[in-house]
């Protein structure tokens, strides 16, 4: 299977199952809406017919680089992972959505947590809760070193202690168990000081500091309790947090909805603060909500998408790179191995969310959905039915994703929108594709002008 | 080639085979996390 497509002026070809990607000239193209294997010696007439347009030998020489990439398995290779499906299956848990606080102290309109407290009591986890997901960690992750933990909300610095307990005790039994924490955390920036931003720029291996772009978008969609914007007091924090980060990673992350289709602005905003990780994606809701993005929005987007594509093209051909956008990077060379990409999401499996009261759900997403909790952590126990019908969620086992050319860069898409927008985890988020396989095709081109201009 | 130019080296085909060993991130397409999706991931296995 192959993806063709065109961005700006390159012809760029896509064999799905090796990961290959070409550029090719606008003849070859063309010629790629016929020649397809199985390849004969020379190129067919009723091929040079329907190419009538352009010279003959030049058809012909087309044709023949196309079945040498062909035999050489660089084009049109077939689809033989689905073998490999079962060794992707149960696996130890290895990382955990510690949900510190079930509280808030912003209102954002489009929050999947509903103001924080995932439709059930305001609610902060008690330092022992914390420490006890810690252990329920160690002992449920195997033979796995490495342990990812983030400190997730509502709003986690509402719990600082139990995040700074969490840690402490952490890292306190890591070596006798043979692992290795890393933290992140995921803040909206209210609460952050001098204190708070030196311990995150210490123990936090990555942090998400959630801004949507320009003053007037992120002040209408996240105000405070009382009415008023949130810029003014995080920018600053989140500008001093950065300066202190050194090499470690960040994302100043922002959510776009139907109010900025014209996010590129907020990207290009949020870069003229300072910041150069930028993550800037569209909200996920209810169709019906006001602020939702719906399907006669896509070519907004997917303009919008161009545009900020253009912008970055720009400054990586000029050598004058000033941000990186999350969803344009992918590593062409280097990426996950193909049994990884069959399994984009590790919700229920690698992965749960543990709420105040210890609750495991698959992920933070299904936190509050009753028929999603698996266990708790003082019970030690985990729903293995759950857990082994996420092992099974693959792209082999979800509807469309099989036949799709994007399914070994988006691994079959984000299970909890799945279940909630489309009623089934086998069934993919229709409009989340649509942005995913756009984004994809940015990215790629982008990795293909990056390796041009050697970056 | 004179029509076509390759722009990578890498394929997956020649990953599968000894992949699958589960030492990199987890995970997650949510917009709302530190997670990687997996297309911008690392392999850990190739340090
Ligand atoms: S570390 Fe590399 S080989 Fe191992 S599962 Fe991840 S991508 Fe595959
Ligand atoms: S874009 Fe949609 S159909 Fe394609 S792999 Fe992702 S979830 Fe599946
Ligand atoms: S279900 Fe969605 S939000 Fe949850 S871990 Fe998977 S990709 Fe992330």
């Amino acid at each position: 299977m192959i993806h063709k497509y065109i961005q700006n002026d390159k012809y760029i070809v896509l064999d799905v199952c090796s990961g290959g990607v070409h550029l090719v000239d606008k003849l070859t193209y063309e010629l790629l809406d016929y020649a397809k294997p199985p390849f004969e010696k020379v190129c067919p007439d009723e091929i040079l017919d329907k190419m009538s347009g352009y010279d003959k030998n030049e058809v012909a020489e087309c044709y023949d680089e196309l079945r040498e990439l062909y035999e050489a398995k660089m084009l049109f290779t077939d689809d033989d992972y689905a073998k490999y499906a079962k060794m992707a299956m149960k696996a130890p848990i290895k990382a955990m959505c510690l949900h510190v606080s079930h509280d808030c102290n912003l209102r954002c309109k489009y929050c999947f947590a509903q103001t924080g407290d995932f439709g059930g009591c305001r609610m902060l986890m008690t330092p022992e809760t914390g420490k006890k997901a810690m252990d329920f960690l160690i002992e449920n992750s195997g033979d796995r070193v490495n342990l990812e933990v983030d400190f997730f909300g509502g709003e986690p610095l509402m719990a600082w202690d139990t995040v700074v307990e969490t840690v402490k005790y952490a890292r306190s039994i890591e070596k006798a168990h043979n692992k290795n924490f890393r933290f992140t955390i995921t803040t909206n920036g209210i609460l952050l000081d001098d204190e708070k931003i030196d311990y995150i720029n210490k123990e936090m291996s990555n942090c998400v500091l959630s801004l949507d772009g320009r003053k007037e978008i992120n002040d209408n969609i996240r105000p405070t309790p009382s009415g008023k914007g949130s810029y003014d007091i995080i920018v600053p924090k989140f500008q001093k947090l950065v300066a202190g980060r050194g090499d470690k990673d960040y994302y100043v992350r922002g959510t776009f909805t139907k109010y900025n289709l014209d996010f590129a602005n907020d990207v290009l905003h949020i870069n003229e603060l300072g910041f150069e990780q930028l993550s800037v994606e569209p909200v996920v809701t209810d169709e019906s909500l006001p602020y939702a993005i719906t399907e006669a929005d896509l070519p907004a987007i997917f303009n919008e998408y161009d545009r900020l594509y253009t912008i970055m093209e720009k400054q990586t051909v000029e050598k004058d790179r000033k941000f990186n956008f999350f969803h344009f990077m992918i590593d062409l060379n280097q990426g996950p191995c193909a049994v990884k990409r069959l399994r984009g999401c590790g919700c229920g499996n690698e992965y749960v969310a543990v709420t105040p009261d210890g609750d495991i759900y698959p992920c933070h997403q299904f936190v509050g959905i009753e028929e999603w909790k698996m266990g708790n952590i003082f019970e030690g126990t985990v729903n293995q039915e759950i857990k082994d019908y996420f092992a099974g969620m693959h792209i082999y086992s979800k509807e469309g994703c099989s036949e799709c050319w994007a399914r070994f860069y988006c691994s079959g898409g984000c299970n909890a929108n799945s279940f909630i927008y489309e009623g089934d985890v086998k069934k993919p988020h229709k409009l989340s594709c649509e942005t995913q396989k756009k984004r994809i095709e940015c990215a790629i081109a982008l990795a293909a002008v990056k390796q041009e201009t050697g970056e | 080639m004179k029509h076509i130019k390759t722009v990578n080296k890498a394929n997956l085909k020649e990953t599968a085979a000894k992949g699958g060993c589960g030492k990199c991130q987890t995970s997650c397409q949510s917009a709302c996390k530190t997670s990687c999706t997996v297309a911008n991931q690392k392999c850990e296995a190739v340090k």
